[in-house]
């Protein structure tokens, strides 16, 4: 039987594959003609005068979420609200006080990473108040 | 110790070494990064449709659905319409039916002899569970990681997203903090359906007996993708920007190597590579054969409607009307009776 092969049910069969194809190369037709270059933050001119967050650029990058869950534990649980960091500098543990001091733009900072890798942290669902910009 | 699994552990095992040594002592970035993974999702859809093609080819003249319930027969007697279809709307819902909640599976029973060889049937529901859990855990897994290859991210993602970080686990102690970033719990559920499925095939002697090493290669791959990939997630925290910027860079075909990404990630770029190159040629196909099986796809219906061979090669007749046709004056001259006189 090998030399006359058919597909049997072939309108049915190509419909599928073709269903498949679409599904599997969906990221190829979403992106078509999109460039998606990671995000440019921009530093407010506080931050850039400070110079270095209470970690370094790197560990903030990947462990800023870890740092601040650790940070409200101590402050909540344990009334202690004193970071001394690794240079010896102390800084006072708070998101609203400390971090959105420097980092005031929260548009332009926070969120444009957080948007680009589809992350929604529920920091703002209380903090709002010091991004000292208009509420939405 | 059994030959068969040890051998699928070492070959995930080597396939651990080669990127991890390839990446952070050859320096082999593009090819772990950018080649393997073209190729890979290249040969996948190629050879997806191959196979699929290859098995449309095969021909099915007859019904041959499994009947599991009463047939449509008279009109007083309660037909079993979905495990029994007669429509191809009942094949239809038998077959979402199947592909969604692994129908057959949930039939699944154990033979059991009790007291007195007295013959049993036990209710086996953890091959259907394990199974149903691994499969929409992975699905939702790959939705998620379409968080990757789409900017900007779909609605329907972020919606997976949320459901699946449903639940908030928090825990702080000294050594260990975990709650941020959020747990997702399909990573987890993949993992521990996955070493389920993989100890049932180890402890149990019947089903060890008959797994090969084919069975347990996907099986150890998927454990250490799900490993490698919550490593990375809760622990690693690699550069999640630097990588999404990666892997758009893949999907747009302007491929660009992220720095500061450490080997993991490429040892989870490669397993999922092989897992995708690997598919076609293997059981995994279940994919797309599930949809191609006559034995569930089809009506059954050859009680009311005729199914002819195709093939069937034409078979010379000589009826009895065309005998009598040719013999007639002999039959009459014999004395023997004859449909139409002369």
């Amino acid at each position: 039987m090998a030399s006359n092969k058919q597909m049997y049910d072939k309108g049915k069969v190509v419909a599928g594959l073709v269903i498949f194809v679409i599904l599997i190369t969906f990221p190829f037709w979403y992106n078509l003609g999109k460039a998606a270059p990671a995000p440019e933050l921009k530093l407010t001119e506080k931050a850039k005068a400070e110079k270095t967050c209470v970690m370094s650029k790197e560990e903030m990058k990947a462990g800023h979420m870890q740092l601040l869950d650790i940070w409200r534990e101590r402050v909540v649980r344990n009334a202690d609200r004193t970071y001394v960091n690794e240079s010896g500098k102390e800084y006072s543990m708070s998101l609203s006080n400390t971090c959105l001091d420097c980092h005031s733009n929260k548009a332009e900072f926070c969120d444009k990473c957080h948007n680009y890798v589809s992350v929604a942290p529920y920091c703002w669902d209380c903090h709002i108040d010091n991004p000292k910009e208009a509420k939405k | 110790m059994n030959a068969k699994y040890m051998f699928s552990l070492v070959a995930v095992i080597v396939l651990f070494l080669l990127a991890y040594a390839g990446v952070e002592a050859a320096g082999l970035h593009v090819l772990f990064g950018v080649v393997i993974p073209y190729a890979a999702i290249a040969v996948f859809t190629v050879g997806f449709v191959w196979r699929i093609v290859n098995w449309a080819q095969s021909p099915v003249p007859f019904r041959i659905p499994s009947t599991c319930g009463q047939q449509k027969s008279l009109p007083w007697i309660k037909p079993a319409v979905i495990d029994n279809p007669a429509t191809t709307g009942a094949v239809v819902i038998r077959m979402i039916l199947e592909i969604l909640f692994f129908r057959s599976l949930f039939r699944n029973l154990k033979f059991h002899f009790n007291e007195g060889n007295r013959f049993s049937y036990i209710w086996e529901k953890w091959l259907w569970l394990g199974a149903l859990a691994f499969h929409w855990a992975f699905l939702a897994v790959v939705v998620r990681h379409l968080r990757f290859f789409a900017e900007p991210v779909p609605f329907w993602v972020q919606w997976v997203e949320q459901l699946d970080s449903f639940f908030r686990v928090e825990f702080i102690t000294d050594f260990l903090q975990i709650g941020l970033p959020g747990i997702f719990l399909s990573g987890l559920v993949l993992l521990a359906a996955t070493i389920y499925l993989l100890l049932r095939r180890i402890v149990i002697p019947q089903v060890k007996y008959i797994s090969l090493a084919a069975d347990f290669f996907p099986l150890f791959l998927i454990i250490g993708i799900a490993l490698s990939g919550i490593l990375m997630r809760y622990f690693l925290k690699e550069d999640i920007v630097g990588i999404k910027e990666f892997t758009m860079g893949l999907v747009t075909f302007h491929p660009s190597i992220p720095k500061n990404v450490s080997g993991i990630f490429y040892v989870h770029l490669f397993f999922v590579s092989v897992l995708l190159a690997y598919f076609p040629f293997s059981k995994l196909m279940h994919l797309g054969g599930i949809f191609m099986s006559p034995t569930r796809n089809l009506a059954n219906n050859s009680r009311t409607q005729r199914h002819v061979n195709p093939w069937n090669y034409p078979v010379k007749v000589h009826s009895y009307e065309e005998y009598e046709e040719e013999f007639r004056e002999k039959m009459i001259e014999a004395g023997l009776p004859v449909e139409k006189e002369l």
